[in-house]
């Protein structure tokens, strides 16, 4: 029987900063976005003072002092740093790992024995992560990938699952479906959502026992897979599931895998081309990026390389060209000396924001036709905040007038940053 | 080979270095001139990654404050290598969270009395009982040392 298994770490950039900060557990925290603008990350006791996902941090500075709560500005190479670790531990326990975000990926337990047995390999894992980066994470193992989401929901929210929750009889489920909001289903967006509420429809079950045929007219082919995919039946590719922080395109390479580098490259170049198209089809841009390639783990026989790199881009952008370029470098500089076969490489996209959000895309300067519209830009800027301000962004210089007031050290990138203990 | 190894020790204290991470460097890219004769030599580098670091996802670095762990052979300033997958066990040398702050300690387990203590290695300074009442958290066991000599 094919069973998928979705790791999804828990709110994962707020553990990343508790990871350094145990002082912080059981608190308030909250990490923004960039420029601080709003909220991006929420610890439970967070959610639980009604915090709600995207707000913008002016209108809630009453809460944040009244309730002590702890604010942090994005700290995107530590979350990359600490990803790497993440999805480079889970790749121990299965020979098919399916990275699907920055905090999110499918681990493949076809044919791994019983459920019982199952259970405690799941709770093993989510044991070894916890403690070896500190990082909480929550696995769901069942039939198809939209039901694994729902049970990592219920390992997540359910502390008697000890992190690990398995669907894998018609039983469980029935009694799944009954307790998940059908708006939380992966693939059904308000829309949808709303359309659905019109009759009625409020839990996964509700939308399950609709006719199949009626779902197939009434919504997209999607909507109808994702009713299929509820139903026990797996037709959803990796592929085509929703983007929501990060778009991650990747493959396992058939056969013994890749060894030539410059096949991996041309891979990996194609890779961040699609990713690059589905940024701009969402009319979106990008800051950050991941590569990775790695061996098969379970060939103990040949060498064994994991690469899984982050690249920051100063100026974010959806550029076919650069972000290919950026891909291919990042991978280039992390080769190691040695011959390996890849199995499996890939590229995700991360930090994403609306293509017209950021000033930064305007001083692009490959953007000719907008030349002169850069110009008004940079007087203007420069009248309001100093001589020299747009100087330093156009070099790419570091120096962007971003506003970074609760950045946490780089504490595992970075030597002058590293912990302090007391001796 | 003795020239070689000359070599070496003129270019590791002469080159920086700091660029080298950034900027990476094909060895068997073409080249005009002198083949470089450390060419057949590049696997065979010694990495002190690969000595250091067991554990590539759970290892951590930190550095000491303070010298209250000097009888242990570590002091003010020094680096050391944490890995946090390792279950700590009595003796260890642990980084552990204690009360606000991360604090570097000897583990010692005491099993008739069932309780635990976090010793420090100086003359000066109390050990600490761990009790129900503190606020501790075991971060990781140190497994290495880095101390600079000059």
């Amino acid at each position: 029987m094919p069973l998928f298994g979705l790791a999804d770490c828990n709110n994962f950039f707020v553990s990343c900063e508790r990871v350094f900060r145990p002082d912080l557990n059981g608190k308030p925290v909250l990490v923004l976005s960039s420029n601080d603008g709003c909220v991006i990350s929420r610890s439970n006791e967070a959610k639980a003072l009604g915090i709600k996902m995207g707000v913008p941090l002016f209108q809630i500075r009453k809460e944040v002092e009244k309730y002590e709560i702890a604010l942090f500005s994005s700290n995107y190479v530590l979350y990359g740093d600490m990803s790497r670790r993440v999805m480079s531990l889970l790749s121990c326990y299965t020979p098919k790992l399916d990275q699907y975000s920055i905090d999110e990926a499918f681990i493949d337990f076809s044919d791994m024995g019983d459920s019982k047995y199952l259970q405690k390999y799941g709770q093993e894992i989510v044991k070894s992560v916890a403690k070896g980066t500190g990082i909480p994470i929550s696995l769901g193992i069942a039939p198809t990938r939209t039901l694994a989401k729902v049970a990592s929901k219920f390992a997540k929210k359910y502390k008697g699952y000890h992190g690990c929750c398995i669907i894998d009889t018609d039983e469980k489920r029935q009694k799944a479906l009954e307790l998940f909001e059908v708006g939380d289903v992966f693939g059904i967006g308000r829309k949808i959502k709303e359309h659905l509420s019109k009759y009625g429809i409020r839990t996964a079950a509700d939308f399950a026992r609709l006719d199949g045929e009626w779902v197939r007219s009434a919504f997209s082919i999607t909507g109808y897979r994702t009713w299929r995919e509820l139903h026990g039946e797996a037709c959803i590719s990796l592929d085509e599931l929703p983007a929501k922080k990060s778009i991650c395109v990747s493959r396992s390479f058939a056969g013994e895998g890749i060894s030539d580098r410059h096949e991996l490259e041309e891979a990996i170049a194609n890779f961040a081309s699609d990713c690059a198209r589905k940024l701009r089809e969402q009319n979106t841009i990008c800051r950050q990026m991941t590569v990775f390639a790695y061996t098969s783990r379970f060939r103990t026989d040949v060498p064994q390389d994991f690469i899984n790199h982050n690249i920051r881009l100063d100026i974010g952008t959806n550029e076919t060209s650069e972000i290919i370029k950026t891909a291919i470098e990042g991978l280039r500089e992390n080769y190691r000396n040695g011959n390996f076969t890849y199995k499996k490489a890939g590229v995700i996209l991360w930090d994403i924001i609306p293509a017209n959000a950021v000033q930064g895309n305007l001083f692009d300067p490959r953007n000719r036709s907008k030349l002169s519209a850069l110009q008004q830009t940079i007087d203007e800027i420069n009248r309001r905040n100093g001589r020299g301000t747009v100087r330093n962004a156009v070099q790419g210089d570091n120096k962007l007038n971003i506003k970074r007031e609760h950045l946490s050290p780089q504490y595992t990138t970075n030597w002058d940053e590293i912990l302090v203990v007391k001796g | 080979m003795e020239e070689y190894s000359k070599l070496s020790t003129i270019a590791a204290d002469d080159i920086d270095t700091s660029n080298f991470a950034t900027e990476s460097y094909n060895p068997n890219a073409l080249h005009a001139g002198f083949p470089s004769p450390a060419q057949n030599y590049m696997n065979g580098t010694i990495d002190l990654n690969r000595v250091l670091v067991r554990h590539r996802e759970t290892t951590f670095f930190a550095r000491v404050e303070g010298d209250t762990m000097k009888d242990a052979g570590i002091g003010n300033g020094d680096m050391v290598v944490i890995d946090k997958s390792l279950d700590a066990k009595d003796g260890d040398i642990v980084v552990a969270h204690l009360d606000g702050e991360f604090v570097l300690r000897r583990l010692q387990i005491d099993k008739k009395q069932k309780c635990a203590w976090l010793l420090p290695a100086d003359s000066k300074s109390k050990p600490t009982k761990i009790t129900d009442g503190n606020d501790l958290v075991i971060w990781g066991v140190v497994t290495y040392t880095i101390k600079k000599i000059r």
